[in-house]
């Protein structure tokens, strides 16, 4: 089997990003693969950019890496420029004029989420080309096939910070389920007014999902086990 | 009060010894010769007027325009040199258009005249540049609502609820403070600078001149135009009765 560990690290990756009445609440998996070997199983993918503003990266590691660097950069400045934070609509063009600029250099899909106090909790989603689009909730990287019709079914308007990230946690774990460049633990990141708060999902202590098996120490649990009873109900 | 500067007023790179820096003051005096331009921050927005003294009975009605839109919630009034007005309005609207393009949204006012006033300080620094002659008053409407700023040829920015500057500034500055802002509408506030620059035009001096008005309001849509022409009609007649009030007593 060829792991080829020369591949350039790439974040197959699941990122979400949704709005709640009140701030945004950003999630990501966490694996960073270089071809199929697992380079990162505990990465963050969720970057500060500014006080008020994070960004999830999917995609390229290193070009994602840069991109929010140089944005953190800039932002930075425009701060002590302006007097006052950076609202999440410039952080989110910022980021596209790189993306759209470089476009041929570059291979990244971002979610910006922040709250500013004119505009409250916005998602920004910047998938490859770089376009930007305001949403009320993004979803980007590979897993994210999978969650399409799972947000048509499941997304409100006007969540509760606990609901929406209730579904944030939810959806990651699903797409970890079914795309196997996304794997490891759930992260999310809550933005509002108050502030930012940072929470850690470990991957064992999710939800199983259809034909999941319970996280095992060792495989000879499992064969030593006693076989589920067939006709049982 | 002015003194001479003999010697040490030559070059604008050049400090006399009481620490003055003599071109700068006297790039000011040109603004001082030119017709009143008065700035006023109402409740709900901006309105801004300008006493557009006419050189020649030959000249079309609304040419010449002193105030000019720098992007569509920001506007500028100008006072002193207008070829210098003009660069610096076209400064302006190059750097809302680069702002905008950058970071995707348009220039909060503040901004935008801390560029415009470093401009005009640049022009302030090199022996081979002369300052800007003119002196302009900045409106805008923003997220963080009505602004207005006034930059000197010195390169000096401040925020004002009330700004004037040309011939009448010292007049209209004294009747700007008798006013209560703070209460007064865009709509009202029309009628008040319409009456402000008729009081202090002096007719002895300056024969005729044609009063120039624009606004940044909720009515206008937050965006900056001249002031309807009902409405400064209406403004006109108000300023030219109170004046006849005035003289009658």
């Amino acid at each position: 089997m060829d792991l080829n560990l020369d591949a350039p690290h790439s974040m197959g990756t699941t990122i979400i990003g949704v709005t709640y009445n009140g701030g945004v609440v950003l999630g990501a998996d966490s694996r960073t693969s270089t071809g199929m070997y697992v380079a990162n199983r505990a990465s963050d993918k969720i970057t500060q950019l500014t006080d008020n503003v994070y960004v999830c990266r999917s995609g390229s590691a290193a070009d994602s890496q840069v991109v929010s660097d140089y944005v953190r950069y800039f932002l930075h400045q425009h701060t002590i420029q302006l007097g006052q934070p950076a609202t999440v609509k410039v952080s989110a063009n910022l980021i596209r004029m790189l993306a759209y600029n470089n476009k041929n250099m570059l291979q990244t899909g971002l979610i910006v989420g922040g709250w500013d106090k004119y505009e409250g909790g916005k998602i920004y989603g910047i998938p490859l080309g770089g376009t930007v689009v305001e949403q009320p909730f993004a979803i980007e990287g590979s897993g994210s096939s999978y969650l399409y019709g799972f947000f048509d079914l499941a997304w409100k308007e006007n969540m509760t910070k606990e609901e929406a990230e209730q579904l944030v946690v939810k959806a990651v774990s699903l797409a970890i389920a079914r795309d196997g460049a996304s794997g490891g633990v759930v992260r999310t990141v809550i933005i509002n007014s108050e502030g930012v708060t940072r929470n850690f999902y470990p991957g064992d202590k999710l939800q199983l999902w259809h034909e999941e098996l319970e996280p095992q120490n060792s495989l000879l649990d499992i064969l030593n086990a006693a076989g589920p009873e067939p006709m049982a109900m | 009060m002015s003194s001479i500067g003999t010697g040490y007023d030559l070059s604008v790179t050049t400090f006399s010894p009481d620490g003055r820096v003599f071109q700068i003051e006297y790039a000011a005096k040109a603004v001082d010769n030119s017709g009143t331009v008065v700035g006023i921050k109402c409740k709900d927005g901006i309105v801004m007027g300008v006493e557009k003294l006419i050189a020649s009975k030959m000249m079309l009605p609304g040419s010449n325009r002193r105030i000019h839109s720098v992007h569509h919630h920001a506007g500028m009034a100008v006072a002193g040199l207008a070829a210098d007005g003009r660069q610096i309005v076209a400064r302006a609207k190059s750097e809302a258009r680069s702002y905008e393009s950058v970071y995707g949204d348009a220039v909060p006012v503040k901004e935008l005249s801390e560029r415009v006033a470093s401009y005009v300080h640049l022009c302030t620094l090199y022996w081979w540049l002369r300052p800007f002659g003119c002196g302009v008053i900045l409106g805008g409407y923003d997220k963080d609502g009505p602004q207005l700023y006034m930059i000197e040829p010195s390169g000096i920015s401040y925020r004002y609820f009330g700004a004037a500057i040309g011939k009448g500034k010292q007049a209209a500055k004294t009747e700007i403070e008798k006013l209560k802002l703070s209460e007064m509408t865009c709509k009202e506030g029309v009628i008040e600078v319409a009456k402000i620059i008729y009081k202090l035009h002096d007719e002895a001096k300056d024969k005729a001149f044609e009063l120039e008005m624009s606004w940044i309001c909720e009515e206008s849509k937050r965006e900056h135009q001249k002031v309807p022409d009902d409405l400064l009609e209406e403004a006109k007649t108000a300023a030219k009765t109170a004046l006849e009030e005035m003289d009658a007593d």
